[in-house]
């Protein structure tokens, strides 16, 4: 892999076919936002439902998180992908890896969303209460915008990993980064060198500046936590 | 106005509240007094069922409080302080003040700004409106916490120890507002307190609860200068030592 690195006509012969590169990088880059947005949706549904005080959903929930969490990424996409059609349910590649990374880190989310929710005090759902919010009033005007604020760094975690984890449509040809490369790594020139260097450079460039922000952004609130007032006063300016 | 009905509530095997017949008429002012865990707390807080009691009836203007009409009817009819404030630290103090009002009773938004900054002049507190709750210290939380139960314009508006997490320098401001409002004759107000000086001032009528029961009740001059029970004397002798 080194003595490709190495080699420059490998490098001229990837960078001519830059086109197939771009079209890759949005196709990772659509995956990853529509995946995000699935995720977020059922990451708010099941993190309300296992903070709920009726048994039935905090089951359904639980059962939820656990199975996504603890059976591997690429069998649930398998599954999905070569295992359904037998059913009649049949999707294209890149719908499969939208839908299975964003069921995926939705159950990651419900968890962020539950600890967070979990970490507001009491007295904020009695004030609610004592006001005479619904519990979706309660839960979208009061609740959640506290929440957001604290589970932000961990949420943007979240949405690193999942960035990462659409490499997965490359197991069922889903045209993303790590599809071309390994496409070049097989084709005639065997270039993965470069080819793995480069799209590693593409998801680095992608994540990075987010994780980045997360741990900023943690820092200040560790910061605000620690000297209150001035805290307030930042955020009335 | 509020009716409590051979109310008893468990906290699991706690039997906190045991029996407690309670009327408050329209416009009263009544305070409750006794030791901590003798269930006073407890008591004002079934009022707006934010603990359903395990057994007996509440009532609301004759309506019976039940789980299904709890929102609604809480809405309409009550309001509460706490002790903590539990102001809405993610708004500033005019959106804390404004959101019931705009959200649950429809009322337009300059219409609400209104109400809202009248209630922070008779709280004292105007040039705060703009503030986060995190800037202002205990006392001033605790004023906009109550103009924020006046905003609700509910007949019943409950006190749950207002002034016991308060720094002492600032509990005065806080009971001169109190007393202030308690010069409204309209306002029904339950107070939990310790302040034996200001229940004097402002109550029609004190109960002093002890061991989940109501011990004793009464008018406060009798009450403070000529209890009947013995537990209350006890109590009364060393809270005002």
């Amino acid at each position: 892999m080194i003595e490709q690195i190495l080699t420059p006509w490998r490098w001229q012969t990837l960078l001519t076919q830059w086109p197939t590169l771009l079209r890759a990088f949005l196709t990772t880059l659509e995956a990853s936002v529509l995946a995000l947005l699935l995720a977020l949706v059922l990451g708010v549904i099941f993190g309300l439902m296992s903070t709920s005080h009726h048994r039935l959903p905090r089951v359904v929930a639980r059962i939820y998180v656990e199975f996504f969490q603890n059976t591997p990424l690429m069998i649930q996409l398998f599954f999905v992908f070569f295992a359904l059609p037998y059913v009649g349910v049949s999707l294209p590649a890149f719908a499969c890896g939208v839908l299975c990374v964003g069921v995926y880190t939705g159950a990651y989310i419900s968890e962020v969303v539950r600890a967070g929710i979990q970490s507001i005090p009491l007295g904020q759902f009695e004030a609610a209460h004592s006001q005479g919010f619904t519990y979706l009033q309660t839960m979208l005007l009061i609740i959640l915008p506290q929440t957001a604020r604290i589970i932000l760094p961990p949420l943007v975690n979240q949405c690193v990993n999942l960035i990462k984890n659409t490499s997965v449509l490359a197991m069922i040809a889903g045209g993303d980064l790590m599809y071309v490369a390994n496409n070049w790594a097989t084709n005639g020139n065997a270039s993965y060198g470069p080819a793995y260097l480069i799209i590693g450079v593409l998801y680095f460039l992608l994540c990075f500046p987010l994780s980045t922000w997360a741990r900023r952004y943690e820092e200040k609130l560790q910061r605000q936590d620690t000297q209150r007032p001035a805290a307030g006063k930042e955020a009335a300016a | 106005m509020v009716k409590l009905v051979n109310v008893n509530k468990f906290f699991g095997d706690l039997h906190v509240l045991k029996d407690i017949n309670l009327q408050v008429a329209e416009g009263e002012k009544l305070v409750i007094i006794g030791p901590s865990g003798s269930g006073k707390s407890t008591t004002v807080r079934c009022m707006n069922f934010l603990e359903e009691p395990t057994s007996g009836q509440v009532y609301i203007d004759g309506v019976q409080l039940t789980h299904k009409n709890k929102t609604e009817l809480v809405r309409r009819s009550t309001a509460m302080v706490f002790q903590q404030f539990n102001l809405y630290p993610h708004k500033t103090v005019l959106e804390n003040l404004t959101l019931a009002p705009i959200k649950l009773q429809k009322v337009p938004k300059a219409e609400a700004v209104e109400r809202a900054y009248k209630y922070l002049d008779i709280v004292g507190l105007r040039e705060k409106a703009d503030s986060y709750p995190a800037t202002l210290s205990g006392g001033q939380q605790q004023r906009v916490a109550i103009a924020r139960a006046l905003c609700s314009r509910a007949k019943i508006i409950l006190f749950d120890e207002p002034t016991s997490a308060l720094d002492p320098e600032t509990v005065q401001e806080v009971l001169d507002v109190m007393i202030r409002l308690a010069s409204e004759k309209n306002i029904t107000m339950v107070i939990v307190t310790h302040e034996m000086g200001f229940a004097r001032q402002v109550a029609d009528r004190v109960i002093f609860m002890d061991a989940g029961r109501i011990v004793e009740e009464g008018p406060p001059e009798h009450f403070f200068t000529n209890p009947t029970e013995e537990r209350t004397k006890a109590f009364l002798s060393k809270i005002l030592r």
